[in-house]
């Protein structure tokens, strides 16, 4: 390893794996990138001579050695041993389930319905505020905190959710904290007066839609079985319009139904949403809407297409939005965060209606996972150092991955769910991952020029 | 140079000195709830 080479959007593009260096090349350059660290110039000119001018070949060389002895090409992984990396017991994010239940029906909910497997149950209040006082408590030095008001449906539990904010915005000035508070929501339940709270007090606002009508309606029906695009997409609208320049996100899933799903993402951008993501759906490969190896040739086709689309729309001046084609080149995340990930487990928990304690979101329904609770705080040491333990120097596949600094050994939930085993990653999720950060990066070229 | 357009450089290494910081947004805090992507998240130091 040491760079990773594509072609896409008419670009050549090499990545400097370890430097973040990422170059724009030509065929003559892109094709000496096969033999270089092998060979000689003098065999390169052989293998190469019948298909270009040996002059060119040589001055192509000597561009590639440049960046190499500049280390934009070709550099060592210096970052390893720099770091200790999560070595504190720091909390500065939460998921708060305040409501185990729900009012649509979605077949592929890992919420299981909304009651991730168990009863169904609102947060009370005190266990809610609990919760807000065990992260302010357990933050140590970190300023900036999120807590995401989570479901289930987190509307059908509005008051307390209202009494959350309130609650917090007080510990945040009696702890000089600073907390992002987001909602994710289906939008059944918003109505004037819950748009215009969450457009006040929520820094950001997740609103659930999967795209065109048919399949928003065939995966997401309510409770009578009726779909709900119709019942929610103006409510949406209306909630965006009001919302200024405030963060928010229209974020769907996709399933095999749906391989063609560059189409949902471009009607989002029909109906005026401009901040938009989609996810793969993970869920039991039994399922009969779940994402197979046999289904992957599409959909990483389906992927660039979507980003041909995204260059056309972006360069003619429109601005649109698709979390997984955002990169920043200039830089982004700094190391630290690219090694070690999402913090689930460890500074990233989340908090069941009775105030249990989990890794994240996606293990609720795993009493195995329970890591301790808001009234005791972290009770399984063992699996927090477990979670904490984990980043893309310790997960096995991940060390000698191109893609490592992008995904940061990806999502442990899905390691668990599909290999059992959360050091090791989702297969076909890595190959998704893969060819969205190629987009990502052929598109950032693109929009360059 | 000729044959090469570098469109983005040392970025990785430009974040070694002050890394670590955790003031940033938990990736799962924003849109992706099921899949992990960090590459796309900002740096609160360089807002």
């Amino acid at each position: 390893m040491g760079i990773h080479k594509f072609h896409l959007n008419g670009k050549n593009i090499v990545l400097d794996v370890n430097s973040g260096s990422v170059h724009v090349v030509d065929e003559l350059v892109f094709d000496i990138l096969d033999f270089y660290k092998e060979s000689t110039l003098e065999d390169i000119i052989l293998k190469l001579e019948n298909r270009y001018d040996k002059s060119d070949i040589k001055e192509a060389y000597k561009e590639i050695k440049k960046l190499e002895d500049e280390e934009l090409l070709y550099s060592k992984d210096h970052y390893e041993k720099h770091f200790n990396y999560k070595d504190q017991n720091i909390v500065k994010a939460l998921c708060l389930h305040v409501a185990h239940d729900c009012n649509l029906n979605c077949k592929y909910c890992f919420a299981s319905q909304g009651n991730y497997s168990g009863k169904r149950e609102l947060m009370p209040l005190d266990v809610g505020k609990k919760a807000l006082e065990f992260l302010v408590k357990n933050s140590r030095n970190r300023k900036n905190l999120d807590v995401d008001f989570f479901g289930g449906e987190p509307l059908l539990n509005f008051e307390v959710v209202k009494e959350l904010v309130i609650y917090g915005r007080k510990l945040q000035d009696e702890y000089d904290k600073n907390i992002s508070f987001t909602i994710t929501t289906n939008g059944l339940l918003l109505d004037d007066e819950k748009i215009d709270f969450i457009n006040e007090h929520m820094e950001n606002v997740v609103l659930s839609l999967d795209g065109r009508k048919e399949v928003h309606d065939k995966m997401r029906p309510t409770i009578n079985n009726k779909g709900s695009y119709d019942l929610i997409v103006q409510k949406f609208k209306k909630l965006i319009e009001k919302r200024g320049n405030k963060d928010y996100f229209i974020r769907g899933t996709f399933t095999r139904d749906n391989l063609d799903f560059s189409k949902d993402v471009l009607h989002y951008k029909e109906l005026g949403f401009d901040v938009t993501s989609l996810e793969p759906v993970v869920c039991d490969p039994n399922e009969d809407y779940s994402l197979l190896e046999e289904h992957i040739e599409k959909i990483l086709e389906e992927y660039e297409k979507l980003s041909k689309e995204y260059i056309k729309i972006n360069k003619s001046g429109e601005r649109f939005i698709f979390y997984h084609f955002v990169i920043d080149l200039d830089q982004g995340p700094c190391v630290i965060r690219r090694v070690t990930g999402c913090g689930a487990g460890s500074n990233y928990l989340a908090v069941t209606p009775s105030g249990d304690l989990y890794p994240c979101h996606q293990f609720v329904d795993q009493p195995q996972f329970k890591i301790g609770d808001v009234f005791n705080g972290i009770i399984r040491e063992d699996l927090r150092d477990k979670f904490r333990s984990v980043n893309i120097y310790t997960k096995e596949e991940c060390k000698d991955c191109w893609a490592k600094f992008y995904c940061s050994g990806g999502c442990m939930a899905n390691a668990y769910y599909i290999n059992k085993d959360i050091t090791k990653p989702y297969k076909l999720g890595c190959a998704m991952e893969k060819k969205r950060i190629e987009c990502a990066l052929s598109i950032a070229a693109n929009l360059k020029d | 140079m000729k044959h090469i357009k570098t469109i983005s450089g040392r970025s990785l290494n430009k974040t070694v000195c002050n890394s670590g910081c955790g003031e940033c947004q938990t990736s799962c805090q924003s849109a992706c709830k099921t899949s992990c992507t960090v590459g796309n998240q900002k740096c609160e130091n360089d807002k």
